[in-house]
């Protein structure tokens, strides 16, 4: 097969059925002012020798920027062995291995990582990931209205402290089926939605979304939030930091029954920062929801001679069977991500990840203490934090990202535009790998910055 | 030869109508479909109180194999439905006449099951398609 798109042949035949002589004619109505034909800005090609220089020379503009932004994509140590293990040609695959005869290495590691997720989400089922972080909520608020059925209410409460990006890929994906979403405010004092608040609400839902932390950081209370909409016969979605659940309570235990869908986004489990991917989202439910569970499950069972063996279960509801019918038909498993998750969990365990957590919230403590000493920035929200915090300045937050940017420092994620009541706020957080001296650095920083 | 029981009406898609008195009906599969199927896993039900159409999917029954619906066989209200098939999904295998029922309806008209095949005619049909 060729791989030149079209032979002059094909050309000559579409041209004849489209009824004219050559492609000039055929581009004749667009004005000639608009077209152009000299691309000074493209260089002339490159030999491999002169495209590495080159590369070199850009790859040296880089400066090396100590990385106090969060939001949804955190900067943490992933050990060497996680993707010097991931790499290796075995589970390098191309594709999504959701086929029968695929490798029972590959299977075995998606059933450890389904394991290691129903842990640390204290859920009973995890599917092998989806997409991302926020199409996995999309998932969840689709699943949560196909569970309500009997309830008849395709509406769904999503919170204002939920990510931004997250509700606006939540309304994309659910905008023309049929679902509403109705958005709840926070407080502006305490960072969370305040129970209070949702005592106004008379309709029918069919779910909760509950983040935990939220985007601001801030602990929801997630108990008296999960008790609230289990009253009203209404599920709860939690959307988790994964990092955070080594130290917080795992929503299979919030309130009296635990959430019922969990979802978030995988990146911090061993995924680098790497302009916006890949990464993957990760789903658990309750036992009782498996059916309307979008993506793929693999399963443990023995085979005639009582050996161990890994099998993908409840294929019924893919697409590639079900079509119209499946649970979902854009489930993407992001096979290497959880590969690199499951090395990442096990090569730290329970206890290297709640080492993990409790540094970040060290840190993100030590760096909101001497930040919020400096004249004029104070901590926005009163509410207890797990590694990310609002600040507030004296100055235009865009001009704290631009100066301290120029001395080497990612100062934080701006706020304004999603919310526009915290104009002058950045969101900042501090993982493990920011030391004492990083710190120090932002604090020398903004100080210069505020003086100037 | 897969089991087609002379007093029951059939569908061209494979489900049974059985007569249940006072004009209701019970429908289920049979014996042929559940053997095409294979191994049945799962079941979503209809709701009791909604109204199906004629020659419309009401249900899902998920094998090892695939997830099919299951068509009314004529229009009218789902009375009741077979909930010991939620955690004996396999009963429809085991016994698709009897236990493996799945749901019965009220009729708008019961004229209707005249357009239905009796056993010689499912029975042709299905030596028909191989």
């Amino acid at each position: 097969m060729p791989f030149i798109p079209h032979t002059d042949e094909d050309i000559r035949a579409m041209l004849a059925t489209a009824g004219v002589p050559d492609i000039e004619t055929l581009f004749d109505e667009i004005p000639a002012d608009l077209r152009t034909t000299d691309f000074d800005a493209v260089p002339p090609g490159l030999n491999e020798m002169e495209v590495s220089r080159l590369l070199q020379e850009r790859a040296a503009q880089n400066r090396p920027t100590v990385c106090f932004a969060g939001g949804g994509a955190y900067q943490h140590h992933i050990p060497a062995a996680v993707w010097e293990i991931t790499s290796r040609g075995e589970y390098y695959s191309a594709y999504t291995p959701y086929q029968a005869e695929a490798s029972q290495g590959t299977l075995q590691v998606i059933y450890e990582y389904q394991s290691m997720m129903t842990a640390l989400t204290g859920m009973e089922v995890s599917n092998a990931s989806i997409y991302d972080g926020a199409s996995a909520l999309g998932e969840a608020v689709l699943m949560a209205v196909r569970l309500s059925r009997r309830g008849k209410s395709s509406c769904v409460l999503l919170p204002a402290t939920v990510h931004p990006a997250y509700r606006q890929v939540v309304a994309t994906l659910v905008g023309d089926q049929g679902i509403s979403l109705q958005e709840i405010s926070y407080d502006f004092g305490s960072g969370v939605v305040e129970p209070e608040t949702l005592e106004s609400i008379q309709k029918d839902f069919a779910a909760l979304v509950i983040p935990q932390p939220n985007y601001f950081g801030c602990l929801e209370e997630v108990d008296t939030l999960t008790n609230w909409a289990h009253e009203r016969g209404a599920l709860v979605i939690g959307v988790v930091n994964p990092t955070s659940l080594a130290l917080l309570k795992p929503p299979g235990e919030w309130g009296e029954a635990g959430a019922d869908i969990v979802c978030g986004e995988g990146q911090p489990l061993g995924i680098p920062l790497a302009s916006g991917g890949p990464y993957f989202g990760f789903m658990a439910c309750k036992q009782a929801h498996v059916r309307q569970l979008p993506g793929r499950i693999v399963g443990r069972t023995v085979d005639l001679e009582s050996k161990p063996g890994y099998t993908l279960t409840l294929q019924a509801r893919e697409q590639h069977i079900r079509r119209s019918k499946a649970t979902s038909n854009i489930c993407t498993n992001q096979g290497l991500m959880v590969t690199a998750a499951t090395l990442y969990m096990a090569l730290l365990g329970p206890q290297g990840l709640a080492q993990v957590a409790t540094a970040c919230h060290a840190n993100t403590m030590a760096l909101v203490k001497r930040l919020t000493a400096l004249p004029g920035v104070e901590q926005v929200f009163e509410k207890p934090f797990f590694h990310e915090a609002v600040l507030r300045f004296p100055v235009p937050a865009s001009r704290v990202l631009s100066v301290l940017g120029q001395g080497g420092v990612l100062a934080g994620v701006k706020l304004e535009q999603a919310y526009p009541e915290l104009n002058d706020t950045l969101l900042v957080c501090a993982t493990e790998l920011r030391n004492e001296e990083d710190i120090e650095f932002y604090v020398r920083e903004l100080t210069a910055a505020l003086a100037g | 030869m897969s089991e087609i029981p002379a007093e029951l009406k059939y569908t061209k898609t494979h489900e049974w109508v059985r007569q249940a008195g006072q004009g209701d009906l019970t429908v289920g599969i049979t014996d042929q479909a559940q053997e095409m199927l294979g191994d049945i896993v799962y079941i979503e039900l209809p709701e009791v109180g909604t109204t199906v159409r004629a020659s419309v999917e009401c249900m899902v029954i998920e094998s090892v194999k695939a997830a099919s619906d299951v068509y009314a066989p004529v229009e009218g209200e789902i009375i009741e439905v077979n909930t010991s098939l939620t955690d004996q999904p396999e009963l429809i295998n085991q016994k698709s006449y009897d236990d493996g029922w799945l749901f019965r309806l009220r009729p708008n008209n019961t004229a209707d099951l005249d357009r239905l095949l009796d056993a010689k005619g499912y029975a042709d049909m299905i030596a028909a398609e191989g």
